[in-house]
C-alpha cells in the first residue's frame, strides 16, 4: 500500500496535517515519522511546520533527515507547507541569515508591514487570503483560482526563477504562494486548515504521480 | 481582493458541555461541542475559539478529548483556553489538534511564560485573551485595565498598554474581550477595540456583546478588529455564520464566502 510521511521535527502542529490526510486518503497509509528511514521508504514525503526556519533547520540536521529529504526532493512527490515550503529555497533572512535547503533557488524575506499605499499592514499576515493560480498543475485540480487558503506567517518566498511560482497571493506586496518544479510543490498556506479547498489540494497530492502535467 | 475579515464562533466549554454565560454569570445549555463546531464548520466558520470554563483540573482531560474529536473532522483554525498555565499545557493541547492556544491569567502573573511559549512554540500558535473593563470616570479619557479569572480580579494594569508588551514578548494575536459587553448583547466596545488594533502590530479578535450582525459590521469597520468573535447569536440558531458572512459582505466588509 503507497505511504505518505509526514516528517516530525518536533515543530507546529503535525496532527492538523496527518488528521487532514487522513481524512482524504481513501484507506492509503498515513504516517508521522521522525526516522530518517522511514523518509526513505515512503512513496510521498509532506514537511509541513511552523515557528522560525533556524529552529527548523537545526532539528532536521539533528535528527539526521536532511539527507533522507534531499534524496526524497529528487525523487518522489513532495509536498512543502509553509515553514515546510520555506525550508526548500536557499536561504532566509530570518536571524540575521539562515541557510536552508537550497532545492529551489530564492530566499525568504520578511513582510514589511506596509501596503503599497503605505498603510500598516499586521504581521504576522493571518487569516483567508485568495490564492491565484498560475498556470495549470494537478494538485490545482478541482480548486477555482481566486479561492481562499488559511495562513499564518510573517516571511514569504522569493524564488530566483519565475518558471517556479505556481501562485501568487497579494499583502501588501503580491508574493509566491505556491511553488512547483517537477515532483515538488510546496504551498504558504495550510491545506490543512483551509476546509474543503485544502482538502481537495491534500487529495490531490495523495494522487499526484509527481509530474507537472 | 484581499486577506478576509474572520468571523469566529466562540464555544465556552464547562464539563464538556458549551454554555453561555451573562457577564460570566448566569450559565445556559447551549449544546454537545463537537456537534456545535460541526455546524459552525459546514456554515463557513473561518475558525473557532474553545474556552474551557471548568474550574477543576480532572475535567482538563474532557477538553482534550474535545478538542481531538472536533479536529479530526474540522478542517479550520482551532484555538483553545482556559486554563493554559505552562509549557505542558500547550503541548498537550497541541497534540491533541489544537493549531493556536490563548493564554490569559498565566500571562497576567507570569509575563515571561508568554515570551517562553512564543520561543518554544512559534507565535503564530500564542494567543493572548486579554480581558478589558472600563475604569475611566465618565467625562474623562477612556481607560481600560484588565482582569483576570473570568473578570473577577482587577489588577490596576492598563489594557491598551498590556496588549502592546503582549505583542512585544511574542503573542502572534490580540483576543480582546471587554469585560463592560459581554454577554450583555450591546455590541462590541468600539472605542476599546480600536484603541488596540490601532496601537498592536498583530491581528485583533474583537470579544464581548455582539447581539445582532450589525455588530459585527461595526467591529470591523468602527472597531477596526481584524476578526470578529460571537456566541450566542450563532448557538441558539438566531443567525447562521453564513448569515452573518452575507451581512458583512453586503456592508462591503471582505469576508471568506
Amino acid at each position: 500500500m503507497a505511504t505518505t510521511v509526514v516528517i516530525d521535527y518536533g515543530m507546529g502542529n503535525l496532527r492538523s496535517v496527518s488528521k487532514a490526510l487522513e481524512h482524504v486518503s481513501g484507506g492509503s497509509r498515513i504516517e508521522i515519522t521522525s526516522d530518517p528511514g522511514r523518509v526513505g521508504q515512503a512513496d510521498r514525503v509532506v514537511l509541513p511546520g511552523v515557528g522560525a526556519l533556524r529552529d527548523c533547520m537545526t532539528e532536521l540536521a539533528r535528527l539526521e533527515l536532511i539527507p533522507a529529504i534531499v534524496d526524497a526532493l529528487r525523487t518522489r512527490p513532495f509536498l512543502g507547507i509553509c515553514l515546510g515550503m520555506q525550508a526548500l529555497l536557499d536561504f532566509s533572512d530570518e536571524n540575521d541569515g539562515t541557510p536552508a535547503l537550497g532545492a529551489i533557488g530564492g530566499r525568504v524575506r520578511r513582510f514589511s508591514g506596509m501596503s503599497v499605499g503605505g498603510a500598516r499592514l499586521k504581521v504576522p499576515h493571518m487569516g483567508w487570503s485568495p490564492v491565484d493560480q498560475v498556470g495549470t498543475h494537478p494538485l490545482w485540480k478541482d480548486i477555482e483560482t481566486g479561492s481562499r487558503f488559511y495562513f499564518v506567517h510573517s516571511y514569504y518566498v522569493v524564488p530566483d526563477d519565475t518558471r517556479d511560482v505556481a501562485a501568487t497571493t497579494g499583502y501588501g506586496e503580491t508574493f509566491a504562494s505556491a511553488l512547483a518544479r517537477d515532483n515538488i510543490f510546496a504551498v504558504q498556506f495550510h491545506p490543512e486548515k483551509s476546509q474543503q479547498a485544502g482538502l481537495t489540494l491534500l487529495a490531490n497530492f495523495l494522487r499526484w504521480n509527481g509530474s507537472c502535467r | 481582493m484581499t486577506l478576509a475579515t474572520r468571523i469566529i464562533p466562540c464555544l465556552d466549554v464547562d464539563k464538556g458541555r458549551v454554555v453561555k454565560g451573562v457577564r460570566f454569570v448566569g450559565i445556559r445549555d447551549a449544546g454537545d461541542p463537537v456537534e456545535i463546531a460541526r455546524r459552525y464548520d459546514e456554515q463557513g466558520a473561518d475558525e473557532l475559539v474553545f474556552l474551557d470554563i471548568t474550574a477543576s483540573h480532572e475535567d482538563r482531560d474532557t477538553m482534550i478529548h474535545i478538542v481531538e474529536a472536533v479536529a479530526s473532522q474540522v478542517f479550520i483554525p482551532l484555538t483553545v483556553g482556559g486554563g493554559i498555565r505552562s509549557v505542558e499545557d500547550i503541548r498537550r493541547m497541541l497534540r491533541a489538534g489544537a493549531d493556536k492556544v490563548a493564554i490569559n491569567t498565566a500571562a497576567v502573573s507570569n509575563p515571561e511564560f508568554v515570551r517562553q511559549a512564543a520561543q518554544r512554540f512559534g507565535s503564530q500558535c500564542i494567543v493572548v485573551a486579554v480581558d478589558a473593563k472600563k475604569v475611566s470616570a465618565p467625562g474623562t479619557p477612556d481607560r481600560w485595565e484588565i482582569f483576570t479569572h473570568g473578570g473577577r480580579h482587577p489588577t490596576g494594569i492598563d489594557a491598551v498598554g498590556w496588549a502592546q508588551r503582549m505583542a512585544e514578548y511574542g503573542a502572534g494575536e490580540i483576543l480582546l474581550t471587554s469585560m463592560d459587553r459581554d454577554g450583555t448583547r450591546d455590541g462590541f466596545d468600539i472605542a476599546l477595540n480600536r484603541a488596540v488594533a490601532d496601537v498592536v502590530p498583530v491581528p485583533l479578535i474583537a470579544s464581548g456583546g455582539v447581539g445582532t450582525l450589525d455588530h459585527l459590521v461595526a467591529g470591523a469597520t468602527l472597531g477596526h478588529a481584524d476578526a470578529v468573535l460571537a456566541a450566542s447569536i450563532f448557538h441558539y440558531g438566531e443567525y447562521t455564520v453564513q448569515e452573518a458572512k452575507r451581512h458583512m459582505a453586503a456592508h462591503g466588509i471582505e469576508v471568506r464566502l
